[in-house]
């Protein structure tokens, strides 16, 4: 929202009288501190000195140089002045700013005597963006004609430009008072304790019965709380003055015609949404209210064609045809033009959810705007009355005016508010008096009941409906800085989980080995699950904006594996890239998704033994290496390739006959309980077994482990052996078993017998032979 | 000193045998310290102190010797003895330490011609950021709450005083997702659905932090992506004011930032709060930069919960990581943060 500071000084009594309110920066800082978030300060009208009002005496060709032209322009003393130009938009007898010798323009540039391919330039046209004075680039201003002026007349005094400042204000969606120059004035004038007037309004009495020129009806209550409208006969046409012109374009709209700019200019000043209608083009001069049927359709002031369901709201005329969408938007059938003599004016409340449906199946949710946020509902007529008299003001009377009203907003709001609550909310000590001094200018009228205050909530601010709205209010006037700043005492100690703490060092320890953590985007294009060989009943987003991420991952290596392609794109092969994150699945029962925490590692241009490698370090690392977890190694996966299907940037590569090609771990919980050192000593064995192929290591480490019981302290792999002196298809796998009680030595004879049970175990469970 | 010597023995001529050990004492330590190999110097060790050597004689000599006169010849023998071993043995060290210099010098390694380094990889600088917010509110007295990123309607909307229709859930653009009813159930807008589960889960007092990735229907440019991590602050106790939000706010700011910089809140809006601010930091520069918003949280929110507002009250907070990240290491773009190229991902 964009609001000028001369419009907010109507009706701020005394506000540039003000030491803060007369300083646009540090009302800048009020707004924000209030909780009208200004985001930028424009100051307007300032380095325009020097630029004068000239004429266009002469138009000519430079002759060397196509983009420029010589203009020969009078700036008041009668003398013609040359002048080289790049644009080429104005005829002679335009009025155009001139900024002459010595200017200094508002970017800073000094504006001096030059020589422009061989022509001398006395001075430079500018377009209004180039004065700070409007968004229009497209060439040099075309001033509005003014005989009155006499060229050379200082540019402010025949604009009639003072100094001005521009807010632009980010407001929160609980303010919809504040989308309005009145609201911001109200609001602003309360924190500087300073009186806000409504604009004064004296209209003459209206000459027409408003029943005998148009007439209204609400069939849908609750769609339509309030519905004003007046009719203005024989209205002016052309444009807006000058003034009202230079207000809208500088608060972002496009001045178009009297009637359109008056309306657009009251729905700024008082955040009323108007519509206006041509009457003449009006059906039966009848304007109802009800839901659209479905099958309907319009055609909206931008020339779309809408088809309509019965959950919009539309406005129709006499005949029941829908002429326009109820708080969204007019229909083109109705729109003002220059032929138009009688005005109708809507200004209706609607009901803000049913708008906000409306507007979002439209398309046309992207303005935020008093329609959707709540209008006040007891503004309409005052709105009304300020367009009739702006227009009036216009010249041209443009009475009669007559009205129709109907239907009923929602009621007043009284909330009770506990002062003692208040302060306890807010950790402060403010006294009753001092809340009802900081209410009563906002509009929230108190009365004391008992301790407490009974407070009606003004019609403007639909948001406030409890006790703590209230609280709100008093803070935001009391100045959120006044308030202290205590730390509360956690009765707790703070701290992680044990699952956290094992994340944590999960990353670590992986992060420790080489590993760079990757944060892919969880979404999926149609076919890279399947692509991927991972499950493929991923979680579908309803609305994605684009399809390429449509999918939620059910698994974190599709993800990684277009990082690791990204990377050797760039140029950096060998990457182990590992992530942890959620992974999503659909739902089993048509209930909610499945949702699990996944972590993955990825590592490129490495074979698949060293990825078991760092399974199993990340295993030991979680302290659950041959309890209570599981590593799968997947020997008959095929391959997978990733990106454009290049072998090189395989996750997993192809491993010798036998060898695991990927695998996978599981592990749930970590291993609890220490288990105690033992301070005997320990016996080695070390046995040998010949082992078929397709027997895994895993399946001959877990018998070992089943067979040796309590004694056995740790078992290790320590060579494999395939070739001379063994057969085809089977290799050799020794193992170092350390032996060791808790208590007491273990007798020879002890760790013999453990030696013969896992001996005979591993060759009758795999069909293996101890190798001599 | 020399006393008469008594010798039975015609073939020991103790004078004799004394007269060259005294010639030893003068001159072995010099012969010794001229040896020029090792094999001379234990050649000199035989001669001089082995079995057949003088002093051995001189010593299985001593029976011929007065018994007056044993003490001051055993003394002098020893005395030899020992000066002859120190000479051998600083000799033998010497051998020692060059042969110990001959060899370090024939293994010498030029260190900087090592190529490879261990490899290090790096964590996320996301991840590092959490972790250090997660600590400095543990530090605080808080725990770590998580919850899922699919969630419903009712968690990320409803419960947090959001009924259907309300105007404040054009604040985010939500996604939602194919199952049950249309938009029922959604990718989480932000973090704030763990503070209901976390009230019906645990009973107040309740000192949480909680971070974890949202969503929103945005495309990625410099400011904004789809999918970023948040972290969400809840506090729930009884007389809990806004007092101690702007107090803890300030807290943890010094903690992570230095304890210079002060903080400040300006009002705001989100459905869940009220009242509701918005927190800046103070640079060094003096200037305020934005950092998140927060708020007491709603009574409709404490009832979702399960908790009654009467009896016990709360604040919330929420920022984005990435934009603290950004801050932290002067990023201006905030896809960099995703591309997960190693170029980029090695610099933190």
């Amino acid at each position: 929202m964009k609001v000028l500071h001369s419009w907010l000084a109507e009706y701020i009594v005394g506000l540039d009288d003000h030491p803060v309110g007369s300083d646009p920066v540090a009302l800048g800082d009020v707004m924000s501190d209030i909780g009208l978030c200004c985001e930028e300060v424009e100051l307007l009208g300032r380095g325009l000195d020097g630029i004068v009002v000239a004429q266009v005496l002469e138009l000519a060709p430079h002759p060397g140089a196509d983009r420029i032209q010589l203009v020969q322009v009078d700036a008041g003393d009668g003398e013609p002045l040359q002048i080289c130009c790049g644009a080429f938009n104005m005829a002679v007898g335009d009025r155009v700013p001139l900024a002459t010798l010595g200017t200094v323009m508002p970017d800073g540039m000094e504006i001096a005597r030059r020589k422009l391919r061989g022509e001398w330039s006395n001075g430079m046209l500018c377009s209004a963006r180039e004065l700070g004075l409007g968004d229009d680039h497209g060439g040099i201003w075309i001033l509005p004609g003014d005989p009155g002026v006499p060229l050379g007349t200082a540019i402010r005094d025949a604009l009639g430009i003072e100094a001005d400042a521009l807010y632009d204000l980010d407001l929160t969606p609980n303010r919809p008072d504040a989308l309005s120059v009145i609201g911001i004035a109200r609001d602003v004038a309360a924190q500087l304790g300073l009186t806000f007037r409504l604009p004064g309004i004296e209209l003459a009495p209206a000459l027409a019965d408003a029943a005998s020129l148009a007439s209204i009806s609400i069939s849908d209550p609750g769609l339509c709380g309030r519905f004003t409208a007046r009719v203005l006969s024989d209205v002016p046409s052309g444009s807006s003055p000058e003034w009202m012109q230079r207000r809208l374009a500088l608060c972002g709209m496009r001045p178009i015609s009297a009637v359109v700019d008056v309306s657009n200019y009251v729905m700024l000043e008082y955040g009323q949404p108007n519509h206006t209608y041509d009457l003449a083009k009006v059906g039966g001069s009848h304007l109802g209210v009800r839901r659209a049927r479905s099958g309907e359709s319009i055609v909206t002031l931008d020339g779309q064609s809408r088809g309509l369901d019965s959950d919009d709201g539309v406005i129709v005329d006499g005949n029941d045809t829908p002429i326009g969408l109820a708080g969204v938007m007019g229909g083109a059938s109705t729109e003002i033009s220059d032929t138009t003599g009688d005005v109708l004016v809507e200004l209706a409340w609607w009901d803000p959810a049913s708008i906000g449906r409306t507007s979002k199946r439209h398309g046309l949710r992207s303005r935020p705007g008093p329609v959707r946020e709540g209008v006040d509902p007891e503004i309409a007529s005052a709105a009304a009355d300020r367009i009739a008299q702006l227009l009036c003001d216009m010249g041209r009377p443009c009475t009669p005016v007559s009205c129709a009203q109907t239907a009923t907003p929602p009621p007043a709001v009284s909330v009770r508010v506990r002062p003692s609550r208040v302060n306890a909310l807010l950790g402060a000590s403010i006294a009753t008096d001092e809340m009802v001094s900081i209410l009563t200018p906002l509009g929230f009228e108190c009365t004391p009941d008992g301790d407490d205050l009974a407070v009606r909530i003004p019609s403007w601010r639909p948001d406030s409906t409890g006790e703590v709205d209230v609280v709100e209010e008093i803070a935001r006037h009391y100045g959120y800085d006044r308030l202290g700043k205590t730390v509360p005492a956690s009765p707790q100690a703070g701290a992680l989980t044990a699952r956290q703490a094992d994340i944590r060092a999960l990353h670590a320890y992986v992060s420790s080995q080489g590993a760079f953590e990757a944060t892919p985007m969880p979404f999926l294009a149609p076919g890279d699950l399947e692509r991927c060989g991972v499950r493929a009943d991923g979680v579908v987003v309803a609305n994605p904006l684009v399809n390429e991420e449509s999918i939620l991952r059910t698994s974190l290596l599709p993800g990684l594996l277009k990082a690791v392609g990204h990377n050797a794109a760039h140029r950096s092969v060998g990457v182990t890239l590992y992530e942890h994150g959620h992974c999503f699945a659909q739902a089993l029962d048509g209930g909610l998704p499945q949702e699990w925490e996944e972590f993955a590692v990825v590592l490129a241009g490495r074979d698949a033994v060293a990825a078991v490698a760092l399974a199993r370090g990340i295993a030991e690392s979680l302290g659950v290496t041959g309890r209570g977890g599981a590593l799968e190694a997947d020997r008959r996966a095929p391959p997978r390739s990733v990106g454009r299907g290049r072998r090189r940037w395989c996750a997993h590569r192809r491993g010798r006959r036998g060898r695991p090609r990927c695998c996978r771990g599981v592990w749930g919980v970590r291993a609890s309980g220490l288990r105690p050192v033992s301070r005997m000593p320990s016996s080695d064995v070390d046995l040998a077994f010949v082992v078929a192929d397709e027997i895994a290591v895993d399946e001959v480490e877990a018998t070992i482990r089943a067979t040796a019981g309590e004694s056995l302290v740790s078992v290790a792999l320590f060579d494999v052996y395939r070739g001379a002196g063994l057969g085809d298809d089977v290799r050799s796998l020794a193992y170092r078993l350390r032996l060791q009680a808790r208590d007491r030595t273990l007798t020879d004879a002890e760790v013999g017998a453990i030696r013969e049970q896992v001996i005979a175990a591993v060759a009758s469970t795999h069909a293996a032979t101890l190798r001599g | 000193m020399m006393a008469a010597m008594n010798s039975p023995d015609a073939s020991v001529d103790v004078h004799e045998l004394l007269d060259r050990v005294r010639r030893l004492a003068a001159d072995g330590p010099a012969t010794i310290a001229a040896a020029a190999t090792v094999d001379e110097l234990r050649r000199l060790d035989g001669e001089f102190l082995g079995k057949t050597s003088v002093m051995s004689q001189a010593k299985a000599a001593m029976r011929f010797v007065a018994p007056e006169d044993r003490k001051s010849v055993g003394g002098l023998l020893n005395e030899v003895r020992t000066a002859l071993e120190a000479a051998i043995g600083q000799r033998q060290s010497a051998f020692d330490s060059d042969a110990r210099r001959e060899r370090l010098a024939a293994e010498a390694l030029d260190l900087s011609e090592v190529m490879d380094a261990a490899p290090t990889g790096h964590r996320h600088l996301i991840s590092q950021t959490r972790e250090m917010l997660e600590d400095a509110f543990v530090g605080l007295g808080f725990t770590v709450a998580e919850g899922p990123e699919i969630e419903t309607d009712w968690y990320n909307f409803e419960a947090l005083n959001m009924p259907e229709g309300h105007p404040a859930r054009s604040m985010w653009d939500t996604l939602y997702l194919e199952a049950g009813e249309p938009e029922s159930v959604l990718l989480r807008t932000h973090t704030s659905p763990v503070q209901i589960r976390t009230m019906l889960r645990e009973e107040p007092p309740i000192y949480v932090v909680a971070p974890g990735r949202a969503y929103r229907s945005d495309t990625a440019d410099a400011t904004h992506l789809p999918v970023f991590s948040q972290i969400e602050g809840l506090v729930i106790d009884r007389g809990i004011t806004f007092a101690d939000l702007a107090g803890t706010i300030e807290t943890f700011v010094k903690l992570l930032y230095g304890s210079e910089r002060t903080t400040r809140l300006r009002p705001s809006f989100f459905p869940f709060t009220e009242p509701s601010a918005e927190f800046d930091m103070s640079t060094p520069s003096g200037e305020w930069v934005e950092l998140g918003g927060c708020g007491m949280v709603h009574p409709n929110v404490l009832r979702a919960g399960g908790l009654d507002p009467e009896e016990w009250s709360g604040f919330a907070f929420g920022f984005g990581l990435e934009r603290m990240a950004m801050q932290r290491h002067g990023l201006d773009d905030i896809r960099e943060l995703i591309t997960n190229d190693v170029r980029f991902l090695a610099q933190f």
